[in-house]
């Protein structure tokens, strides 16, 4: 921590890290009074204050008013930020662990433009309800995943796989630009939603599978942690120690997939969180995935929450798209903590 | 003219708004340019305690919080203005948020959004009706039907292309689209024959000979006015350069298709008129 004293003494003794359950807890608590914060501000102001007040006056219309903004329109979107920033995150650190490259995150084997262009192609075949674009976004994700697998899973090792994501990508982009520009006006306005993500489509009837499901795969992908940190060492050495790496790399892949599929579909590609979560976790707490996947979730959530309070909050009445948001904070954020480490 | 009657309708409104103050919801939440226009043309523009972001005339509408885009409005923005009554163009969304704000107990009222005459008068009826202003609407419509039909419909012969250039790429207004609707009604032929708003490259742009382009006031400015827009390359070999034709209207005169709709017809038929 502080850097200036540990390096005046020569050899240098071990820097005082925290130790992972105390940032995990941190991170908890810190998680729980952003939400609040959160959930205390917006447009429509109620002071924390009123808060019990709310429920003690079951009648009262004003009371009625502020309770139904809370529970209908405030709550479902933090915990929806919650849910697709956990998500995103701890999918990010999975892929960084399977291609042991610091710059993987999921939309590297298509799983995010796989499902913008689901999503961008049922609107512009005209398609109009959530109800058929978001299945197809899904779809759209498995499907550029599973090209991208098979046809990267030839040859041995992740560098193919890498380079088919990198092929589908660009794929996905291209149509992509080719529905963009048979696209209508209307629809060309409705496409925004999925290029910059939105969390504004929050409900209790889609969190109540939505939040399982992505906590439920990620709990899933925490348990190949020794996998991960054996992988660390090279492909070699991973199965010299026993890893099957073969069944491993499907087990993240279809993972990630079925994680970020869901959140693409509902919330659109939401940038940098994948990317760079992983690496904020890792700064102060090293490369040990036992500790660093269950952080990394919990960092991410703390970061969109984050996000979607300033998106709310800077320009009220209106709000920002959350993917502008979270580069430009994420962005400048990252740059200082890497400035701050070499220093 | 019309602008100047539309400014004597709001001044008079002011002084009878005692009067209107009886009926009708007074919070009131527009999403959507023309909605936005009728209200004030209504002279209930002192009811709007917010509006989107696309609202921008009459100028009075800078002074009200913007909710955001109407296809991307925030449902707290528009909540937290507590608003009686939200008019909505049917193409404001998310659709969730539509849901939620109706779920909160505010009444929406859906406008169609099309350009069309029929449309128009659909979404005059309907913003009257739901401000208790009913009677209003029906005068306002009565008024844009007797200019409309004043406005003749002698078919001009004229080759006309519909153009914006925002950032430098060109763009043709074709079927669909709210320039197109007004140049069938003053009768002129749009010779760009794709459907909405679609990229044209500098050479179809030559290709299609038009004897008359028309723009809006931001493109023309993003290329340093008339002169410099028909200076652009493919365009400087059509007879509409040569002859310096060139129309310029402003953006929601010509994109919005609201209760200006006589004055854009005007100036759409001025600028196609033959010189002589």
């Amino acid at each position: 921590m502080n850097t200036l004293a540990s390096r005046s003494a020569a050899p240098a003794p071990r820097r005082w890290r925290p130790a992972p359950l105390q940032i995990f807890i941190a991170l908890c608590v810190l998680l729980v009074v952003l939400a609040l914060c959160s959930a205390a501000s917006g447009a429509v102001r109620i002071p924390l204050g009123h808060w019990l007040a709310l429920w003690s006056a079951p009648a009262d219309p004003q009371a009625t008013f502020f309770r139904n903004v809370l529970l209908e329109v405030r709550l479902p979107r933090i915990v929806f930020a919650i849910v697709v920033g956990a998500g995103l995150a701890i999918s990010g650190a999975a892929m960084q662990a399977l291609f042991r490259n610091p710059l993987a995150e999921p939309g590297l084997i298509g799983v995010s433009l796989g499902g913008a262009l689901g999503a961008v192609g049922a609107i512009v075949l005209g398609a109009h309800s959530l109800l058929v674009i978001a299945p197809a976004a899904f779809a759209g994700s498995l499907v550029a995943t599973f090209a991208a697998y098979r046809l990267g899973s030839r040859q041995p090792g992740v560098a193919n796989l890498l380079l088919a994501g990198v092929a589908i990508n660009a794929i996905c982009a291209s149509v992509i630009g080719v529905f963009t520009y048979q696209a209508t006006d209307v629809q060309l306005r409705n496409l925004t939603f999925w290029n910059m993500g939105s969390l504004a489509g929050a409900s209790w009837p889609m969190l109540a599978w939505l939040a399982p499901w992505v906590l439920g795969l990620s709990a899933l992908l925490i348990r190949d942690w020794r996998a991960m940190n054996a992988l660390l060492l090279g492909e070699r050495e991973a199965q010299h120690l026993g890893f099957a790496l073969r069944r491993l790399r499907h087990r993240i892949v279809i993972l990630a997939a079925l994680i970020v599929g869901p959140l693409v579909a509902v919330a659109g590609t939401i940038s940098f969180v994948g990317l760079v979560i992983p690496h904020l976790v890792r700064l102060p707490l090293g490369a040990d995935h036992r500790w660093l996947l269950p952080n990394t979730l919990v960092a991410g959530a703390l970061a969109l929450t984050l996000a979607d309070w300033v998106a709310r909050l800077i320009v009220t009445p209106a709000e920002l798209p959350i993917g502008i948001v979270t580069a430009l904070v994420g962005g400048p954020f990252l740059l200082w903590m890497l400035t701050r480490r070499r220093a | 003219m019309m602008l100047r009657s539309l400014r004597l309708l709001a001044f008079a409104a002011l002084f009878l708004s005692p009067a209107l103050q009886a009926a009708g919801p007074q919070r009131v939440v527009s999403l959507g340019g023309p909605i936005t226009e009728i209200v004030y043309a209504l002279g209930a523009g002192e009811r709007l305690v917010g509006a989107d972001a696309s609202s921008v005339y009459p100028p009075a509408t800078d002074k009200l919080p913007k909710v955001g885009y109407y296809r991307g409005f925030s449902v707290e923005g528009v909540i937290g203005l507590q608003p009686q009554l939200v008019l909505a163009s049917d193409q404001s969304g998310p659709p969730t948020a539509m849901a939620q704000i109706q779920k909160l107990g505010v009444p929406v009222v859906l406008l169609p959004s099309d350009p069309s005459l029929e449309a128009l008068e659909k979404r005059i009826e309907g913003v009257a009706a739901a401000l208790g202003l009913a009677e209003a609407g029906k005068q306002q419509i009565a008024r844009l039907r007797a200019e409309v039909a004043q406005l003749t419909r002698t078919p001009h012969p004229v080759r006309v292309l519909l153009l914006s250039a925002h950032s430098g790429k060109l763009q043709a207004a074709g079927a669909g689209s709210s320039p197109d609707a007004l140049l069938r009604l003053v009768g002129a032929q749009n010779i760009f024959t794709g459907k909405g708003y679609k990229p044209l490259s500098a050479e179809a742009a030559a290709a299609l000979q038009p004897d008359v382009i028309v723009t809006t006031t931001q493109s023309a400015a993003a290329s340093g006015g008339a002169a410099g827009f028909l200076a652009q390359p493919g365009l400087a070999v059509t007879p509409a350069a040569r002859n310096g034709r060139i129309v310029v209207m402003d953006d929601l005169l010509l994109l919005g298709f609201g209760p200006r709709l006589p004055e854009a017809l005007r100036v759409l038929q001025d600028g196609l008129a033959p010189r002589r």
